[in-house]
């Protein structure tokens, strides 16, 4: 089991910077998700991990040892990779036993890991098959088994369940949490989808361009967002961004109003926020509710769009400032183009951010 | 039945019509008129009409026997011997002449070893078709293996990611395409016993220690000059298709054994040799076929000789049906050569079968 710690890591690639000075605590079995848009360098950041890009710069730590400069089997970790890299000629049981015939370890014992491997992923009935012969989550089963059987102090995965379906994906994530309890090891994570991320992590990572934009358990980053990034990243439907006037500022408190929003007071939280200047009001469509009148609530508008999906309907409403916003509602509803409605919302849960917090 | 390819498709047989027409008129016509004149005494320019001679041509050729020779006694019974105290034999002219022994009439001796006083010796009614076999076998036997193994080790140097490596490809990739008949005629030069590059070179590295050897113009050495020769002339053409055989395997496959540990040998017999399978077959099998139908180097080089020792089954075909004018004979050697070949391919299909 071990830590990893980064301090002021850095890549490039050529004259490309891709890694800008990054620093993450990851403490010993936590589990923590990358996540970032595509391009924002989170494949980067996890092979570098790996061992298999070298670091320009800064330091990594894995388990309290600078590992810059060891090679990646003596790092203590083991990788899967989105497209399962399985070798395609050997069985499942050589597959998931290949870190141990590489080391020469003998049979019995390789038997009885193989084994062990294959219970906890509940796949013994597929050992002597070949990876045509595997379902993709099959074949990522595989992969993950032999990271397993390496018994490595870190995991490192790579965007594990992009290649497979969406109901597949929902259990291969439950299976991936119940592996992470099971062996307490620590786990990094690169994902896309935001699901992954918020049932899984302990901690987050939010990357972009290279940098870290906020680090923290799933709730504090859905919560108390750092950045507008952060705020746009997380949650769907993403947050609704608002540009209001602050008419007053008083104790940590804004009076915020725009065309289209009465007067409201929103806590500031420390940012840079001054009567007279332009502020940005986030709010979660999830917080939005649709108040009795037109003429109720804080925001008003005309409904634009509708999209009914069952136990939720996601509404698109054009506000009489020409801004829109999404607000989802928590039931059914049928609420023609064109209707007049007034959105209400708990200020307690919005956000205010100055335009300086724009990464 | 009536399918689309027959009715509603005259563009695409139009296209196709030239292609087909093509190879029917000069592979597939003469590949028949070759097994029908082999059954013939067909020759090139002949004021006799053609007979039928059925399978003949082929017993001509593949006429083989063992024949065992006592050594000669005077009266008294006792063994005679020549000055070097070696026995004597009778002479396999009086043997293969003679009408005590018409089945053996017309053969030649091929070689001869000795067992106990006795010599046995292989007798073949066509010694240097005989020749042409065995040089081709090992022609092929060597050639194979050897310019298979020597295009993958320099597919695998040049499949690194290293600046510049595209010159050291068009390099090995140069002979290839430089006609064979040139590279043979250049290798004349060097291999030459006067002042060739060859010798010239040994003597250089050895101080002049080197005794200048006539390398085409020996028997010990010709085959296995033209057999170096041709592993370096053709040896980047398929280094060129393991190399795309190479590129095929996914690199994660890679980095997946290197975070396993895998030494570059490791790698190489669990990552690159199984990506490999496909490729190899197909080199093995062309590698093969090309080894068998060697011809350009032996005409311009050696002609087939000195004392027969680099004659080739495709190089007899040549010189008995146009050089001899018995287009029959030419015709023989190559439905021979064509079942080995094709008998050899499948083999190798067979034996390197996807056994999943
Ligand atoms: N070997 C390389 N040489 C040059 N640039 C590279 C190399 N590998 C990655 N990059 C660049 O680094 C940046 C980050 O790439 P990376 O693969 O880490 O992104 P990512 O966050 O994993 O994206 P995705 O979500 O699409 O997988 C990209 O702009 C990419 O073009
Ligand atoms: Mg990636």
């Amino acid at each position: 089991m071990a830590r990893v710690s980064l301090k002021g890591v850095r890549k490039s690639f050529g004259t490309a910077d891709v890694i800008k000075g990054v620093d993450i605590e990851i403490e010993d079995g936590e589990f923590v998700v990358f996540v970032g848009p595509s391009g924002c360098g989170k494949s980067t950041l996890l092979r570098m991990i790996a061992g298999l890009e070298d670091i320009t710069d800064g330091t990594l730590e894995i388990g309290g040892r600078v590992v810059n400069d060891v090679a990646p089997k003596d790092r203590g970790i083991a990788m899967v990779f989105q497209t399962y890299a399985i070798f395609p000629h050997m069985t499942v049981r050589e597959n998931v036993a290949f870190g141990l015939t590489i080391k020469g370890v003998p049979k019995a014992e390789k038997a009885e890991k193989v084994a062990a491997a294959a219970r906890i992923l509940q796949m013994e009935h597929l050992l002597d098959r070949r990876p045509s012969q595997l379902s993709g989550g099959q074949r990522q089963r595989v992969a993950i088994g032999r990271a397993i059987v390496r018994d490595p102090a870190v995991f490192l995965f790579d965007e594990p369940l992009s290649n497979l379906d969406a109901a597949l994906r929902m259990d291969m994530r439950l299976e991936i949490g119940k592996l992470h309890q099971q062996l307490g090891a620590t786990m990094i994570y690169v994902t896309h989808d935001q699901v992954e991320a918020m049932t899984l992590a302990d901690k987050i990572v939010v990357l972009k361009d290279g940098k870290v934009m906020q680090a923290g358990s799933p709730m504090d980053l859905y919560h108390h967002p750092a950045n507008l990034f952060v705020a746009g990243f997380l949650g769907a439907p993403s947050m609704n961004f608002i540009s209001v006037d602050t008419r007053s500022v008083d104790n940590g408190l804004a009076m915020v109003a725009n065309a289209a929003l009465d007067p409201i007071e929103v806590a500031t939280t420390g940012r840079d926020i001054r009567t007279g200047s332009r502020a940005i009001l986030g709010v979660r469509p999830q917080y939005l509710v649709p108040s009795a009148t037109p003429a109720e609530g804080m925001l008003h508008g005309k409904v634009t769009l509708t999209e009914r999906l069952g136990a939720e309907t996601v509404v698109e409403v054009g506000l009489n400032d020409g801004s829109r916003v999404i607000a989802a509602f928590g039931e059914d509803r049928i609420l023609a183009p064109g209707t007049e409605i007034g959105l209400a919302f708990d200020p307690r849960q919005a956000h205010l951010f100055a335009e300086g917090d724009r990464p | 039945m009536a399918s689309r390819l027959t009715t509603s498709n005259r563009a695409g047989w139009g296209f196709a019509i030239p292609g087909f027409a093509l190879i029917a008129i000069f592979i597939v016509l003469p590949f028949f008129f070759a097994f029908g004149l082999s059954l013939t005494d067909q020759r090139l320019v002949s004021p006799n009409p053609t007979r039928y001679v059925g399978l003949d041509n082929y017993r001509e050729l593949l006429d083989v026997t063992v024949i065992t020779l006592e050594p000669q006694r005077d009266e008294a019974g006792e063994l005679i011997r020549d000055e070097d105290g070696n026995l004597e034999y009778p002479k396999v002219r009086d043997i293969t002449r003679s009408d005590d022994y018409p089945q053996y009439s017309g053969m030649r001796e091929w070689f001869r070893w000795q067992s106990g006083q006795n010599a046995k010796v292989v007798i073949a009614s066509d010694v240097v078709f005989m020749k042409a076999l065995v040089n081709t076998l090992v022609f092929v036997m060597v050639v194979a293996p050897v310019q298979a193994g020597l295009a993958l080790v320099l597919a695998l140097l040049i499949n690194q990611r290293i600046r510049g490596i595209n010159i050291f490809r068009t390099i090995y990739f140069m002979p290839v395409v430089v006609s064979i008949v040139v590279v043979s005629l250049l290798w004349r030069f060097i291999y030459s016993g006067n002042d060739g590059l060859l010798n010239n070179l040994l003597d250089a590295l050895t101080f002049g220690a080197w005794q200048p050897i006539d390398w085409l113009g020996n028997p010990s050495t010709a085959l296995g000059s033209i057999m170096a020769m041709s592993i370096w002339q053709a040896v980047g053409f398929h280094m060129v298709i393991w190399l795309s055989g190479l590129q095929t395997i996914s690199p994660t496959l890679y980095e997946a054994a290197t975070i396993e540990g895998a030494s570059g040998w490791q790698t190489f017999r669990y990552v690159t040799w199984p990506g490999l399978r496909n490729t190899a077959v197909l080199i093995l099998i062309v590698i093969t076929m090309q080894a068998f139908a060697v011809f350009a180097q032996i005409n311009v080089m050696t002609s087939g000789g000195p004392l027969d020792s680099t004659q080739t089954l495709v190089f007899q075909a040549v010189v008995r049906g146009y050089g001899k004018q018995d287009i029959s004979g030419g015709a023989t050697i190559s439905v021979i050569l064509f079942l080995l070949v094709l008998s050899i391919s499948l083999l190798q299909r067979w034996l390197t079968r996807d056994r999943r």
